[in-house]
This record gives C-alpha cells, structure tokens and sequence, in this order.
C-alpha cells in the first residue's frame, strides 16, 4: 500500500493535505479507529491518482475522497467481521446509516481529533507528531526529522500511540468545559507548531507552505469560536494572523527571503492586521497575559509602524523582558537580544547572544552574523554565516544567507585586495575552517 | 463500556505516623460508595504487604516458588478497583477521585475484551 500517497498527490494539487486530514476525521468519527481511517483514506487518494487522470477530477474532489474511503473501510471491516462478528456490525450500522457527511458544517472533526491527538494521556512529543501526522498531513518521515529521530522509530511512535488511543478508550470528542481549560495548552502549542512548520517548512524548497498555516489559522479561529473568552487562544490566532498578514511581502518574486525591515509595508494584509488588533484589543481587556498575547503584541508594534524606522523598538523590548520572565527560553532571549541591537546597540546584544545554548538552531547564527556586520567584524559574520549555511535545511532560508555571506565576504575581500594584502585569499580561508 | 484496572501503588511496610489512616478509609470508602451508586463498580480488593507474596516461574518441567513479590522495589501494588467507564476520560475521572482519597498514585489501564 502506498503509505504517503496523500502527499504524492499534494506534491501534485496542494488542495490535497487539507482534505486528507478532514477525510481522515471524519473516517476516525464515523469507524472510531484511526488506523482503519487512515489506511482507508490513504487507499482513496492511491485510486485518487490511479483514475482522475483517465476520468477527470469528480465535481467535489473531498466529497469522492470521504465517499470512497468510507467503502473501502466498509470493504475492510466485512472481510474482518468474522473475527468479531458483533463488533464490526455495530460499527458497520454505524457507519452505513450515517448521512454523507457535511463537509463545512458547524463542528470541525478536525477539532475533535485535534482533542484526541493532544490527550494528556499521550506523552507530549507523541501528541505533537500525531496531530502532525493526522491533522497536518505530514509523512512520517518529515515528522521523524522535525524530532531528529530515525523514520522506523517515528513509525512505532505513532503506531504505538493510535494503539494506546484504541485500547485505552481516548475519547473522540472535544473535551467538556471543566477539562477544556487544561486541554487547551496542549492544543494550542500544537497548532502553533503546525503554523511555524507551514511558515518555516523545516526542509524542502517552498518556504511558506501555504495549507499549513492556512491550517493553523484555520483550527485557530475554531478553537477561539469555541472558547471565545480564552485569552490565550485569541493570542495565538491574533499572533498567527499578524505573521500570516506579511507572508506576500516575505519573500521576492525570486522566491528570496525578505526580512522584516525591507518588506513593502503597503502589501501587508490589512484585513488581517485589523483582525490581529481587534484580537490584541480583546486580550488586554482580558488581562490575563501570557506567551502568546505577548507575541501577538509584539507583532502589534511591528504592524502599527508605517515604516522600519519607526519601529516602536522600546516597546518591543519591554515585551520581551516580560515574556522573558513568564517564557524564559533560549529561544525568547534570542529574539529579545534582536530587540537590544535596535535599543541598546549591537554590541550588547552580541554579549546576550554569545551566551546562548543555541549552536544548533540557524537563526541563532544568522543573527550573531549580523550583529558581527554591525559591529565592522566581517570574518567572523562570515564564519557565522557559514555556521547558519551549515545548519539550515530550508532552501529558501540558504540562498538568503548564502547571498549576504557572499555579498560580505566579497566586500571584505575588495578592503584586503585594496589595501595592498598580498595572500589576500588565505586568512579568511583559513580563518573560516577553524571553528566549523 | 468499556472496564479498566485502576492500580493503586503504595510504598511498602507500615505508613508512617503522619498519615491518617482513618481518614483515608473514609474518603476511599466515599469513592466506592460513588463508583457503586454509578453503576461503575465491578469490584475492588486490598492486599496484604507485598513480602506476603509468592512467585511461580515454569522452568522447563519444573516450577520454581520463590519468597516475595514478583518486581523487587520500595513501591508494590498495594490495591486495585476495576471500574466500568464510557471512555478513559471517565476512568481517569474515577482515578483521579481515588488518587485524591488515597493519596497515592494510581495507574489507569484498559482490560481487553
């Protein structure tokens, strides 16, 4: 059986990861066993690809998809009905009697599963990679390396896992109100993984994958439909929306990088921005901060500034001195000494960012070597660059950081040749394979 | 319905004086009383020390009898209540009622069917 023939076909028809992961949910709602639900969706989209080039695409590709995989789960469950007779008549009724299913209606199976993949009784890596797995589409493979484990490990994760949900009873439904408050984090940090996965992809050559952050947004906005006075969940669907706001501005017609400062401001989604701020607006009157709002407010002073230059840096940074405190990661320091170059100068968010546990994340060098520029020590931004060269698996995110290495080491090599160094070729060469 | 084993871990030998055993009874007798006027109650049984356990190992033709429980440890499984539950949501519910009475850690667990 063609394991991840659902991301041939994205691969194909991006249209495809989304409606594999609502097949998926309604497959696990309607037989109650995800492996069934998968198998049975995974066949269907393998005919999917076996037909639609002699009959056409169907009229409603997601409707043929659900309908063609609930037979086969049907097919599978009466061959197996002889084994457990009672069961799988039970189920069969269930199953056959259930109207086709409405595939925009008011209660996501998304959501539910969503739930169900972010149980507390499953250990937290394990309910990151199946809502990855379920809910985002992702191989099994892709997921092994966003954790850095090997692919059959992965696979016994996940198989272990869905066992677990089976066996144990881990109910498909969203929890109930009493509950809801702590199976909320679970489901937020989750969902903003998928985000950053979609707006970073962690390798692979688009650099914004489109469906997962519309995703994120997507079970975002539900999660805030369902529990509109949840401070944290409007923080994260505002934090989702402002980033989602910049994404045509965030990389050129080449498909280059752009960061932040140099993006045309008057492309930003204002739609968006509106709806972030209203979110932010909400939040504070809610006053009960936390990681997210903080991050959406953050985001909120970029978009409030009309250009780079008026930047509200001052703000930014007593945001992150606060997330600091409530979130303190290496990762939030990093992006707070951002802010201190902007504030304080670069030399003292150098002296922040050297201390940092971070040698394999890229855009801890990506940041050293641009703090190095600022500061005029361009063989060490160069080594840094090569640093972050070394570690980054996104294409989009290597041509960045190539084109600014190079662009600094070919400046730094016309200083030398002008300043009359003879071997000008050797120091920087030899300088930049030491620390590698 | 499905049934689960809740498994109540406790450290071996007498309690120590801080503990109010009597009060404890009284809340786990609570949860039973709860559990039993649910309809979730199948049945439920305390154990002696774990040193009063015996082991049986089939070695080839033979069986082997050894003093003592099975797992060598500070903790045994001191008691155990096998619930009727919807889901396991229900059945941590019922777990997290006994936990609180017993003050002990519980392990939740599916029985096959």
């Amino acid at each position: 059986m063609p394991v991840d023939s659902a991301r041939v076909i994205a691969g194909v028809d991006g249209v495809f990861i989304e409606e594999y992961a609502r097949a998926v949910a309604i497959l696990v709602r309607l037989f109650g066993d995800i492996d069934l639900a998968e198998e049975a969706v995974q066949d269907a989209f393998a005919k999917a690809v076996e037909m639609w080039p002699l009959t056409g695409r169907p009229p409603s590709p997601a409707g043929w998809i659900v309908t063609t995989a609930k037979r086969r789960a049907i097919d599978r469950l009466r061959r197996e009905s002889s084994r457990d007779e009672r069961h799988a008549q039970a189920v069969l009724l269930r199953a056959t009697d259930e109207p086709e299913p409405l595939l925009d209606g008011l209660v996501d199976d998304r959501l539910r599963l969503l739930f169900t993949c972010c149980h507390p009784a499953l250990a937290l890596n394990v309910r990151v990679a199946l809502t990855l797995r379920l809910l985002g589409g992702l191989t099994t493979a892709e997921i092994a390396r966003a954790f850095l484990v090997s692919e059959p490990t992965m696979a016994q994760r996940l198989s272990r896992a869905k066992a677990k949900i089976r066996d144990a009873g881990i109910p498909y439904r969203v929890p109930e109100e009493a509950d809801l408050p702590d199976r909320l984090d679970a489901v937020a940090a989750v969902v903003y993984l998928i985000f950053t996965e979609g707006y970073s992809a962690s390798s692979g050559d688009r650099l914004v994958r489109d469906d997962l952050c519309a995703e994120a947004v997507r079970l975002g906005r539900l999660l805030h439909a369902l529990m509109p006075d949840e401070p944290e969940v409007m923080g994260l669907l505002a934090l989702m929306v402002f980033i989602e706001s910049r994404r045509s501005t965030r990389t050129s017609p080449e498909g280059d990088l752009v960061l932040l400062a140099d993006q045309d401001r008057r492309q930003w989604d204002r739609r968006l921005i509106e709806e972030g701020r209203a979110l932010v607006r909400a939040c504070l009157s809610r006053n009960r901060p936390g990681p997210y709002q903080i991050q959406a407010a953050i985001n909120a002073v970029h978009s409030d500034a009309e250009t780079a230059a008026e930047t509200d840096w001052r703000q930014i940074l007593r945001l992150y001195d606060h997330l600091l405190v409530i979130s303190p990661t290496p990762v939030v320091a990093l992006n707070r000494a951002v802010a201190v170059a902007e504030v304080e100068g670069p030399g003292r968010a150098l002296a922040l960012v050297d201390e940092l546990p971070l040698a394999g994340f890229h855009v801890f060098h990506a940041v050293r070597a641009d703090l190095l520029r600022r500061l005029d020590r361009t063989n060490e931004a160069v080594l840094a660059y090569d640093a972050a060269l070394a570690v980054t698996t996104n294409a989009a995110e290597e041509k960045f950081l190539r084109r600014h290495r190079d662009a600094l080491a070919d400046a730094n090599q016309a200083s030398i040749t002008s300043s009359g160094a003879a071997t000008s070729r050797s120091p920087g060469k030899s300088r930049r394979r030491a620390p590698c | 319905m499905k049934e689960y084993l809740l498994s109540i871990y406790q450290p071996d030998g007498p309690p120590p004086a801080t503990v109010d055993l009597e009060h404890i009874m009284r809340d786990v007798g609570a949860v039973r009383d709860e559990m039993q006027a649910a309809n979730a109650w199948v049945f439920s049984g305390g154990l002696h020390d774990a040193s009063s356990a015996t082991v049986l190992r089939p070695k080839g033709a033979e069986l082997l009898i050894t003093d003592g429980p099975y797992v060598e440890g500070k903790e045994h499984l001191g008691g155990f209540t096998i619930v009727r539950a919807v889901d396991l949501d229900a059945a941590l519910e019922w777990g997290r009622k006994l936990a609180r009475a017993t003050t002990l850690p519980i392990e939740v667990r599916p029985l096959r069917h």
